[in-house]
Parts: C-alpha cells; structure tokens; sequence
C-alpha cells in the first residue's frame, strides 16, 4: 500500500536499492528459520531409520525442544527488554524444591503448594528487577548472585529438613489433585489412542499395556511451551506493552523520556521470566515425581543460547519470541538428534559453541545493516 | 508578547537541589503561545535541571510551576505529557533498531480492541506516520524502516512532528541543533517556524546564539543556574548574547585572540 502511493521521483537518488535478499536478512527469525531447516533436512538424510522420527522419536524430542522453549520464552523477552537473568536455572531447582518440600514434607495439598511456589518464584523474580533498575548495576551481576543464592537454598533446605538432596513421593501426593495435571497430565489420549488403533503410531505387542499407543497423549509441558510462545509473541509484537519492552531495551534513556514506564516494564519481565522457569519446575517434578537439589543446571545458558541463535541481540531492543522458539527448537533437535545418530553426545557442547558463536557474529552484521552503522 | 494572550506556562523562582549542587537557584520564565522561547546558556548553566523539572523529570525543590494560568505538580513524564508539555531530547529521541513508525508511536500507542484485549493498532500507526513524514518533506521507504537509517536532522523532525501530533500545546527542544549539519540545521530551524505558526508554545534551547536568533522571539540567558534576564527580538545583538552567556569577561579577552569569530 505504501510502496504504491510514494512518488518515486522523490526517491534520494543517494539511497542504494535494499535487495530482497538484505530486507529478509533483518528479520531476526530467519537464523532461526535457516538453522531449523537445515537441521532437520541434516537428521532426516542421516537419521531417518535411526527411530528419530517415528512417535516415541518424535516425542522424545518434541518434549526436550518444549523445555527450552519455556525458559527461552521468558529469557527472550526480558532480553529484549534489555537484560539478563543468570538465575533460571537454580530457579527451575529451587521452585522444584519448594513444591516437593510443600506437598511432601509439610503435607500442603499440590495444588496450593504449585500456587504458592509460583508467588515465592515470581516475587524473587520482582526483587531481581527491582535491585537492578534500583541500583543501576548490571543485570548480569544481580542475577549472578542469586543464581548462587537460589542454589544454595535448593540444596539447602532437602539437607537440613529430609538430610537428602532429592525428594520424591510428589507423585502420590499429586493423585487426585486439581492442578497438577496441568503441568504434568497429557492431552488428546483419545486420539492418540485412534491412531494407534490404524496403525499410524506404534502400540505395545505385548503385555499388560498392549494395543495401548507407546505415547498416550500430548504432555502438558509441549502445551505449555505453545502457549507461552504464542502469547509471547502476540504480546511483543501486537500489543501496546510489547512495543514498550523493545524501547526499554532499545533505550531505556529515549523510553523514559517519551513516558515508557522502564522500569515497571523491566521488573514485570524479570517476573515473567521467573514465571517461565517455574513452569518448567512444576511440569519436571510432575513428570519425574520428585525434585532434586541439582535440577536446572546451566538452563540460564542454554536459554540464552537458544534466544540468541533466534536473532535476539545480546544488547537488546531487537529480537522475536518465534525465533528464540525456533532455537529451542534446534537445540533440542540437535541434541537428542545426535543420540539417535549414534554420535558421541559430548560433540553437542562442540556444536552448541559454535552455533553461538556463528549466531552472534551473524547478528552483529544484521545489526549493523539496520542502524545504518559501518 | 501579545498582551491579551496569557502566558501558556510560567515557571516562578524554580529551584532545583541535587544533595549539595544548587542546579537552579530561582529561575523565572515564562512562554506565551506561538512564540520561539530561547533557553540560551553554557554547559553547566543549568538548562537541562530547567527543562528536566518543566517536563515532569525532576521535581523543583522550591518554585511553582503554573500552566494554563493552573498550579501543576508533575508526578512524572507522562503527567507532563498528557497535560500538553513535549520534549525533544538532545541525542535521545529516538531508537534506532525500531521503526520509525513504532518510534512515532512509543508512549503513546494507538490501540484497537479484539475482544477483550487491547492491541497495538499497526495499520493506523503505519499511515499516521507515512503520513506526517511527507508532510515535514521526509520521504520514507515504508513505515517500517529502522530510524537508525535516517540521518540526525531527520530523527529530530520525527520526533518534533511526533509531539506535535501528539497535541503538544509546549513544545521543549533540547539543543536539537547541537550536532547537526548545516542544511540539517536550516532544516529542523524551518520546522520549528513550522510548528510556531500553528499556535505551538517552543521553548529552543541551545548554545549557539546563530541558531536562536535565526527563529527566536524572546531570549533567556542562563548562567551557573540563575537567569540574566529575558529580552525580545529585536533589543538585543547577537554579541550581548553571546557574552552573557559566557559571563562576560574571559570570552572577551578569548576572542581577541581568536579574531572575533567565536
């Protein structure tokens, strides 16, 4: 519509023609979407009979690419926003630690203990935002320290009040509850269990179970995952506050001067990101019916990792939900794609090294193509 | 300036305090409708203190600030903002990874209501902004295109046509001449005189004494957080100006030695 209605004798004859080529280049998923296709055209030529692509495969890898998915959401937005938070991980173990402390130890039934954790875990998740645009200092150095705060308790608190670093019995406490089968129930039973029956998934030959599909349903934690990209996105790119999230990050200076309450939008992110690894600690203790001091671990770098490869820039003010979703995606195609490849699985830190370093160094340019820098 | 026009803002014996500093010690003016103001002063007189507590940044230690003939007490920004008080910002108005139509926009989002939600409105933001762009002579490749594309006079016609659409009834430029070339320059000038003629209240401030009298109406001169004085076009040579707001004496000898052309 605008392009017809612009005169082009009016055109600065000193503006160079911007190729097709260079405008689809500063859409920050693409990395995204080039990586994911060249990932899966590398495993379906090299581990299609491998069982990767068959529904236990599929699920396999569906399930590990959801769990980036949840964190990378959160990271991806709150980096957007301008920062950072190294905390995730020993959020994810520390939530996990509350839930079963609750509902194990002192009896709370799931539900409220679910609720309640989610209060302590987006509220840690405000004092993070809070100390940061209170005191100025980097992100980065905030949440370091409470990564190393929220570890410690996680470990902690099973030690001193079960003198064991793993609490388990979750599951029996969840029997019966309300909630938690919305993190940790699957969905669609019935038409899995339909297609199982034609022939289109694989059931158990034998058994207790046979004639029962080998996956019963969707879990809830892909669901999860969906929903929170999709909301993601649709509140970055379609809504009022999403465009203050890329001021905050693009210029806190600038967006406070045109009236962007900064701050209020940085906390809410650090929160949401606390939301994020919450959900992701209730969906693992559901699944594994226990919570352990170490869970988590590094999930703040592969979160990072994953937002990065989707075209987020580690300065912020730039970046998109889809594309971090996309680099979960290939992360967790990658890295359960080599298992099934038969490669040595330490070769995946190799790959995940140099993914990043290709993805900053690409965006970097696209950065420069944007602002016009040389 | 015209006596049955009442001032738009008057700011009396504002003072400003940062612990120990005194960034204004009692500074009056005030700004009538459609006319230029000229904040003029050197680094450190206090201009930005002045027009920080104006726009609802800082909150004046002493001092009342009156707009519309009415006491205000700006609790923030967007206080300032609603009330018709814009600022434009010496090298921040802008984002340049953003485009120029979410810029246009940022603060002061258009929304359309999809049920219950409340969504940013892009079809109406891209065809405000095509629009006022062509207006101030800038031609865009789309509404989309990053304002770190365009060149700095341009940015700073973005964001005075933004306020301005924005229905700022004072219009506050922070030096936004500062760093610009000359037909740039002569370019955002124009654009003031622009925006004067349509009734707009601007308050110009700067350092270079050639760019206020090109289009100001009335002079103040700040000095280490106090006024010299305001005086109208005309009463005054670009010489006394400039020596007031160097405080006179070393600039005098300065010159000599440098010929006259600072």
């Amino acid at each position: 519509m605008t392009s017809a209605t612009k005169p082009t004798a009016n055109t600065d004859e000193r503006v160079k023609e911007i190729s097709n080529f260079r405008n689809a280049l500063i859409r920050p998923e693409l990395g995204g979407i080039v990586g994911t296709v060249a990932v899966f055209s590398f495993f379906l030529l090299f581990a299609f009979d491998s069982g990767m692509f068959n529904s236990q495969g599929i699920m396999n890898w569906s399930q590990i690419s959801a769990q980036f998915m949840i964190i990378a959401v959160g990271a991806c937005l709150l980096m957007i926003a301008g920062e950072f938070d190294l905390s995730v991980g020993s959020m994810i173990g520390f939530a996990g630690m509350l839930i079963a402390i609750f509902s194990v130890t002192l009896g709370w039934p799931v539900w409220m203990a679910i609720i309640v954790t989610f209060v302590i875990a987006v509220s840690i998740g405000a004092l993070n935002g809070f100390i940061v645009v209170r005191t100025g200092l980097p992100s980065f150095i905030v949440t370091l320290a409470f990564l190393f705060i929220l570890r410690g308790f996680a470990i902690y608190l099973p030690q001193t009040i079960e003198r064991k670093t793993i609490i388990g019995g979750v599951s029996d406490a969840a029997q019966g509850d309300w909630l938690a089968p919305v993190f940790g129930g699957k969905i669609f039973t019935g038409f899995f269990q339909w297609m199982g029956d034609n022939g289109i998934i694989a059931v158990f030959e034998r058994g207790t179970r046979k004639g029962q599909p080998v996956v019963e349903g969707l879990p809830m934690l892909i669901v999860w995952a969906i929903a929170l990209v999709i909301v993601g996105h649709i509140i970055l790119t379609k809504t009022k506050f999403g465009n203050w999230i890329f001021a905050a990050g693009g210029d806190a200076e600038a967006a406070r001067n045109s009236g962007v309450p900064v701050n209020k939008v940085k906390i809410l992110m650090f929160m949401f990101t606390a939301f994020c690894a919450t959900v992701f600690a209730v969906c693992q203790v559901m699944e594994f019916g226990s919570a352990g001091a170490d869970r988590g671990l590094l999930k703040e770098f592969e979160a990072i990792i994953a937002v990065v490869i989707g075209g987020a820039l580690l300065t912020g003010g730039y970046g998109s939900v889809i594309g971090a979703a996309l680099g979960a995606l290939i992360f967790g195609v990658v890295q359960q794609g080599l298992f099934f490849a038969g490669v040595e699985s330490s070769l995946f830190r190799v790959f995940l090294g140099v993914i990043l370093l290709g993805a900053v160094i690409l965006n970097t340019y696209i950065r420069r193509i944007i602002t016009g820098e040389r | 300036m015209n006596p049955e026009h009442a001032p738009l803002i008057q700011m009396k014996n504002i003072e400003k305090h940062f612990g120990r500093v005194i960034a204004l010690a009692g500074v009056s003016v005030d700004v009538f409708p459609g006319e230029c103001h000229c904040l003029l002063g050197d680094n450190g007189a206090g201009k930005s203190t002045f027009i920080k507590t104006m726009s609802g940044v800082h909150k004046p230690t002493k001092g009342e600030i009156l707009f519309e003939g009415q006491q205000m007490h700006f609790a923030d920004p967007r206080d300032a903002i609603s009330a018709g008080i814009a600022t434009v910002h010496q090298h921040l108005a802008m984002i340049p990874l953003m485009s120029v139509s979410r810029n246009f926009f940022m603060g002061n989002e258009p929304v359309k209501k999809i049920g219950p939600m409340n969504f940013f409105d892009h079809d109406y933001a891209n065809k405000v902004t095509m629009d006022e762009m062509s207006k101030m002579g800038i031609n865009l490749r789309g509404p989309d295109q990053a304002v770190g594309t365009l060149s700095g006079g341009e940015r700073q016609t973005v964001a005075i046509a933004r306020a301005v659409h924005f229905g700022a009834k004072v219009l506050i430029l922070d030096e936004p001449t500062s760093a610009l070339g000359v037909r740039q320059t002569a370019n955002v000038l124009a654009t003031i005189d622009k925006v004067r003629k349509q009734g707009v209240a601007v308050v110009f401030i700067t350092h270079n004494v050639r760019h206020a009298l090109a289009v100001g109406d009335r002079f103040t001169v700040l000095n280490r957080g106090q006024t010299l004085g305001t005086s109208q076009r005309g009463q005054i040579t670009p010489d006394e100006l400039q020596d007031m707001m160097a405080g006179g004496q070393e600039l005098v000898a300065l010159e000599g030695s440098l010929g006259g052309t600072v």
